[in-house]
């Protein structure tokens, strides 16, 4: 064994590559930065649709993203979609009266929950509802509506 | 020296051995003694499975009748953990050496002793040069066995054999495929280890010369049973034809030349395949 | 026709005690692992020979898959005009499927092929069988260090040729096709999860280390001794190990990524 001090030291750097790589994967190309269950406070929309959103899908105001989605799930007295949404513990000051629409990332991209400030001195707490909702667009059901009102234009 | 006396006082015995490889019998019935202190030989032609009882000694196969005790113990009553501190006495010279190819000389001598041991190693160390010195080796410590000749490595095997000083040692064909010096110097460690260490030693081998000159006793083995059996010159004595034979080596005799075959004259004849 | 049904059983039947042969021989082998535990030295020796043997081909391999999938990636997404997700796209591939994959079939190659040989060749010179009459369980003493070397290196060799390969994919989208490099960096972040994706994928590389080594080492501890024995076990390995690997990769697929 008289190669065994160069061995260990390949061996070493080996495993410390190895090891560097895992790193760079989480750190790097996933989402673990942003997923570590940072602090935060969740809040409530009702939606008459909730469209393609999903749980993970982005909250953002103003094009930025300050928290996430966490629950979708259905009300069957009121038929409307309820989304809980994660907001991150450093956007404490968001107005109460703020408007929750859910847009479409480009054409193909996916559905995302847009907040929108309003006036109110009250801020969004830990369970706060947002009243002020506006649905996804559905594409399908915008295409029908431009066909007939454009059919009934030509008559 | 009469029957009764070889078995009191042997090492290793073989009761009603049989064992078969598919259906092809390799051993039927076969008694033997290995008498302590003494060099035992087993002789015969090459394919009668004198290897294979070497591994039903060391446990390394299963008999399909019969027992074999070693220093008391029935081997294949054994239970594996037990079978295994049998076998740290128990040393076993295989015909390639069976060298740990990854490892120079030194480090195979150091291998039963470092896996068995809890040694300092600069006991390792003595240990080691002592048992290299014993077969002459000492100053080849750092080659390793791709770089050895067959005799070396036998030789290095042999070291490594002794390491833990065991009680016996099996040696399977030592002499074959070995230039006159090489055997010489085999036949002289075989001798002088066993008399100098006190070991029990069983030869397996089919060199008539050199096993008659070192061997205590002989059994000669032929077709799965033991056809003749005696000190060196009882068996040159032998009255069996067949043993004549094969002490002598002549061509023809109770074994034939050929092995059996249709007639030559219809084997010409027929068509023949081509592969 | 009854030759037929013949060679069909028997080939049945062998199949089956070679792989309860193969089993016996697993366990025997993780129970190993635990007696060679206080012993390093063997450990490393195999890392050495496993691992960093292995590096180099499998970095090269790495680089060159992820700057081809930056150009297939970069050809297809632009007619989208979706550039920017290049990232996505192949940090998706190298870190769900490509990674875990050709890096276990570059493994099975370069370093089970040589267990395979290496093991069976012991066997053919009889260490193996000197081993055993020296007392020393061949399977703890040569076996278990090898397969414990070959399950951890497998995940390691995975994580470096996908994190080479994520590279090598920006060099190419970012270096020679303009796609902008925090848009790579960001729509990849954004979208591949640290547990679905990272996770699952080193779940993945340590199944198929396991497998591979397995069949490596069973491969030459049961090959026939003899040249021919020796070098139809190579072939097996390789062979069984590539058909293991892409099997439970799309049992494990199935089960990992089945309900988004």
């Amino acid at each position: 064994m008289q190669h065994s001090n160069t061995q260990d030291t390949l061996v070493g750097l080996f495993v410390a590559a190895g090891i560097a790589g895992l790193f760079f994967l989480a750190l790097q190309v996933s989402n673990l930065s942003s997923f570590t269950e940072q602090k935060g406070y969740t809040i409530t929309a009702r939606f008459e649709n909730s469209g393609g959103l999903k749980v993970k899908s982005p909250v953002s105001a103003a094009g930025v993203k300050i928290g996430q989605v966490s629950d979708i799930s259905f009300d069957p007295k009121t038929y409307e979609s309820v989304v809980k949404m994660r907001i991150n513990a450093q956007y404490n000051s968001i107005p109460d009266d703020t408007t929750a629409s859910i847009f479409t990332a480009g054409l193909l991209g996916e559905q995302y929950v847009s907040l929108e400030p309003g006036g109110s001195s009250e801020h969004l707490k830990q369970n706060s509802n947002i009243e002020i909702t506006q649905s996804a667009i559905i594409l399908e059901k915008a295409i029908g509506q431009f066909l007939f009102k454009s059919a009934e234009e030509k008559k | 020296m009469s029957d009764s006396v070889r078995s009191q006082n042997s090492l290793v015995a073989v009761r009603g051995l049989s064992f078969s490889r598919g259906d092809n019998k390799i051993f039927k019935d076969v008694f033997m003694d290995f008498e302590r202190g003494k060099i035992t030989a087993i002789m015969g032609p090459s394919g009668t499975g004198k290897t294979t009882l070497l591994k039903l000694i060391g446990g390394q196969l299963r008999p399909a009748q019969g027992s074999i005790t070693v220093d008391g113990s029935n081997v294949h009553r054994l239970r594996r953990n037990e079978l295994f501190v049998l076998r740290k006495r128990m040393g076993m010279l295989f015909q390639s050496g069976a060298l740990l190819t990854d490892m120079n000389v030194y480090d195979n001598v150091a291998f039963p002793l470092r896996e068995h041991t809890h040694l300092s190693e600069s006991m390792i160390r003595t240990l080691v040069l002592m048992k290299l010195q014993a077969v002459g080796l000492r100053g080849a410590r750092n080659l390793m066995p791709n770089e050895l000749s067959g005799g070396m490595a036998r030789r290095v095997a042999l070291a490594r054999a002794i390491a833990l000083d065991p009680m016996m040692i099996m040696y399977d064909e030592p002499f074959t495929g070995q230039d006159p010096i090489s055997k010489g110097v085999l036949v002289h460690l075989i001798k002088s280890l066993n008399a100098t260490l006190g070991l029990t030693s069983i030869i397996v081998s089919h060199d008539v010369h050199e096993t008659s000159a070192i061997a205590d006793y002989i059994y000669v083995v032929s077709d799965g049973k033991v056809i003749g059996e005696g000190t060196p010159t009882e068996i040159k004595q032998s009255s069996s034809e067949w043993v004549q034979q094969f002490m002598d080596g002549s061509a023809d005799g109770p074994v034939h030349f050929h092995y059996p075959a249709k007639d030559l004259q219809d084997d010409l004849m027929s068509t023949g395949k081509r592969y | 026709m009854m030759d037929f049904i013949q060679t069909l059983g028997r080939n049945t039947r062998g199949s089956f005690t070679k792989l309860g042969r193969a089993t016996f021989f697993l366990v025997q082998t993780i129970t190993g692992i635990i007696e060679i535990l206080p012993r390093p030295r063997l450990l490393l020796k195999q890392l050495y020979s496993v691992g960093v043997l292995s590096f180099l081909i499998i970095s090269i391999s790495g680089l060159f898959v992820g700057m081809v999938l930056g150009l297939q990636g970069f050809y297809i997404l632009s007619d989208f005009g979706a550039e920017e997700t290049l990232g996505v796209m192949v940090a998706a591939s190298l870190v769900r499927e490509l990674g875990p994959v050709v890096s276990a079939l570059l493994f099975a190659g370069r370093a089970g092929s040589a267990l395979t040989a290496e093991i069976g060749l012991m066997k053919a010179t009889e260490q193996l069988s000197g081993m055993e009459m020296m007392a020393v369980d061949p399977i703890k003493r040569i076996i278990s260090p090898r397969f414990l070397a070959g399950v951890i290196s497998m995940p390691l060799l995975a994580a470096l040729f996908s994190a080479i390969g994520i590279i090598g994919g920006q060099i190419v989208g970012s270096g020679l096709l303009g796609v902008d490099e925090g848009a790579y960096w960001s729509q990849m972040q954004a979208k591949i999860d640290f547990q679905d994706d990272i996770i699952n994928g080193v779940i993945k590389s340590l199944v198929f280390g396991f497998v591979t080594s397995w069949i490596a080492l069973f491969e030459g501890y049961d090959a026939i001794p003899t040249s021919e024995g020796v070098s139809r076990a190579t072939t097996r390995t390789v062979v069984n190990s590539a058909f293991s690997i892409l099997g439970l990769d799309f049992i494990l697929t199935a089960l990992m990524f089945g309900d988004d």
